[in-house]
């Protein structure tokens, strides 16, 4: 058993950005990272991070996880723990972790634990969706941006959020052709200036459409559209055909909550967060004693809030715990004035709403 | 309609525009954020605090033209891509627009003139190309030019078919 102050589930925005506070705070720390590098989504994202300054602004997502990453050097060993290829299969109630690495497990026996796991895409269910050419939207951006490979030639896009529009634009820049972007709303669901980009580019996005089956005999062909009314109910007869090698489903993310649900956290099913989601405290301590959750873990948003939860949640671990941040009232007043106003707005609504939902321990 | 396509109306591009053309004498940042997006890197970089966002960085930015010089450094700060630079020079009508795919265009040749809707319009050339680097967030800046009654169609440039 490896005794550590504080374990954290997660080496994406929100993990680093606890594990940077917390370390400043004087903790002794272990990161759990299951992919080989840091960073989570953050390293798949070529294009400016929106939000302000303190967010890194107009900073592409892979620079911003260089400087997550970079922020944690100069730490001991003894005081930074970082595990990579590493999976946390399982928090007990009693803060004892175990993990799996290189076909070993270990147990880990932590004062606190920090769950930052982030999210998974949701799939959507039609005829024929396993068809090799079918794939998330996660996995394109991997397989395009993490190892330099085109998913296909022609790819039809399935959602209209922000993910499906930035992968949509990073297929056009990799030489992909996008066919079109569906959309089963009325309305396109991400930000505006990213619909606009596309559209000067030459995509279309079909509002009111979805895809119905898709055709293919080893592999996809192409795929059969239907219209919706404004009930999402299929219009019949306004199916159509589209050619495409590749479909890329785009229709969500739900929190990874499988660890906090384990561990005893109770926790709500919250449709405005993406799915099961943890109570919490103001200080985003779970219902379990110094087990904290972070990041799209806790409800799905932009990176930029889950950086700013994570210092939050760090800060918040280590003061429960007598750990004395050198800068620590004023961050804290800062760091939640920030959330404050990334979500303020008309596009933090659904969060807003969702939070409240959630309300407090 | 913009909800559902992502172009713009007519009125709404106007609205980004000075009123009075002669304003494009000298260069100006017309600035198409229309979405209120928390976001505020234009404000924050502009060195002659020509635009105002203020502390609820959702607000929509709002630009002061008198103030504005046309230097460009909001065109590679935005991480929408909603900023281009537009002039009007000896009767043409000029513009820096962010360009984010490859190959790059070379100075002095003629690429196509693309409107918001994506449709092909003219002809423009290509007269300087200031190629990412770091101080510009990695974002390549095309100036072009073509005939100034494209000055309110003119969104961006596409590689012609050889």
């Amino acid at each position: 058993m490896i005794n550590r102050d504080l374990v954290i589930v997660g080496g994406g925005p929100a993990g680093l950005s606890a594990a940077k506070v917390a370390l400043d705070a004087g903790m002794k720390v272990t990161l759990i990272e299951r992919f080989n590098q840091l960073g989570g989504q953050l390293i798949k994202q070529t294009h400016k991070f929106f939000g302000s300054k303190l967010q890194y602004a107009k900073t592409r997502g892979f620079d911003i996880a260089k400087i997550l990453i970079d922020d944690l050097n100069g730490f001991s060993h003894d005081q930074l723990e970082i595990l990579l290829d590493a999976t946390c299969v399982a928090l007990y109630p009693d803060k004892v972790l175990t993990v799996y690495q290189y076909g070993k497990y270990m147990k880990y026996n932590a004062k606190s634990v920090i769950v930052a796991t982030g999210a998974s895409e949701k799939i959507l269910a039609f005829e024929n969706n396993d068809l090799p050419g079918i794939y998330g939207a996660g996995a394109i951006q991997t397989i395009m941006n993490i190892y330099g490979i085109q998913p296909g030639k022609e790819v039809v896009m399935v959602g209209s959020g922000n993910i499906g529009l930035i992968v949509a634009y990073q297929l056009l820049q990799a030489g992909v052709k996008v066919s079109a972007i569906l959309e089963a709303a009325s309305y396109i669901g991400g930000y505006l200036v990213h619909a606009s980009k596309l559209k000067r580019l030459g995509v279309d996005i079909l509002t009111n459409t979805t895809v119905k089956k898709a055709v293919g005999e080893e592999k996809l062909e192409k795929i059969i559209t239907v219209k919706l009314d404004e009930k999402w109910q299929e219009i019949p007869g306004s199916e159509a055909e589209m050619d495409t090698d590749v479909l890329c489903i785009s229709v969500g993310l739900s929190p990874l909550h499988q660890l906090m649900s384990m561990a005893g956290v109770k926790m709500v099913d919250i449709s405005e967060l993406g799915g099961l989601v943890p109570k919490k405290t103001c200080d985003y301590e779970t219902t379990v004693d110094n087990v904290y959750a972070c990041g799209d873990v806790t409800g799905i948003e932009e990176a930029s809030s889950a950086m700013v939860e994570g210092r939050i949640c760090g800060l918040m671990a280590a003061n429960h715990l007598g750990f004395k941040h050198p800068n620590g009232e004023q961050l804290e007043d800062d760091l939640n004035n920030q959330l404050c106003v990334l979500r303020q707005g008309p596009c933090g609504e659904k969060i807003r709403c969702g939070l409240k939902k959630v309300g407090e321990i | 309609m913009f909800k559902k396509t992502g172009v713009p109306t007519k009125e709404m591009i106007r609205s980004r525009f000075p009123k009075d053309k002669k304003v494009l004498f000298r260069p100006k940042a017309i600035i198409e954020c229309y979405d209120e997006i928390p976001c505020n890197p234009c404000e924050t970089v502009c060195p002659f605090s020509a635009i105002t966002i203020g502390e609820d960085i959702n607000a929509i930015p709002q630009i002061d033209f008198d103030k504005c010089t046309g230097c460009g450094i909001c065109v590679h700060s935005c991480p929408g891509l909603a900023i281009i630079v537009a002039m009007i020079k000896n009767g043409k009508a000029y513009f820096k627009v962010p360009y984010e795919l490859l190959p790059l265009p070379k100075v002095k040749e003629r690429w196509l003139a693309v409107n918001r809707n994506g449709d092909v319009i003219s002809k423009c050339k290509i007269e300087n190309v200031m190629t990412a680097k770091k101080s510009t967030n990695n974002t390549t800046i095309v100036t072009v030019s073509l005939e100034q009654p494209y000055l309110y169609d003119f969104i961006t440039i596409r590689r012609p078919h050889e």
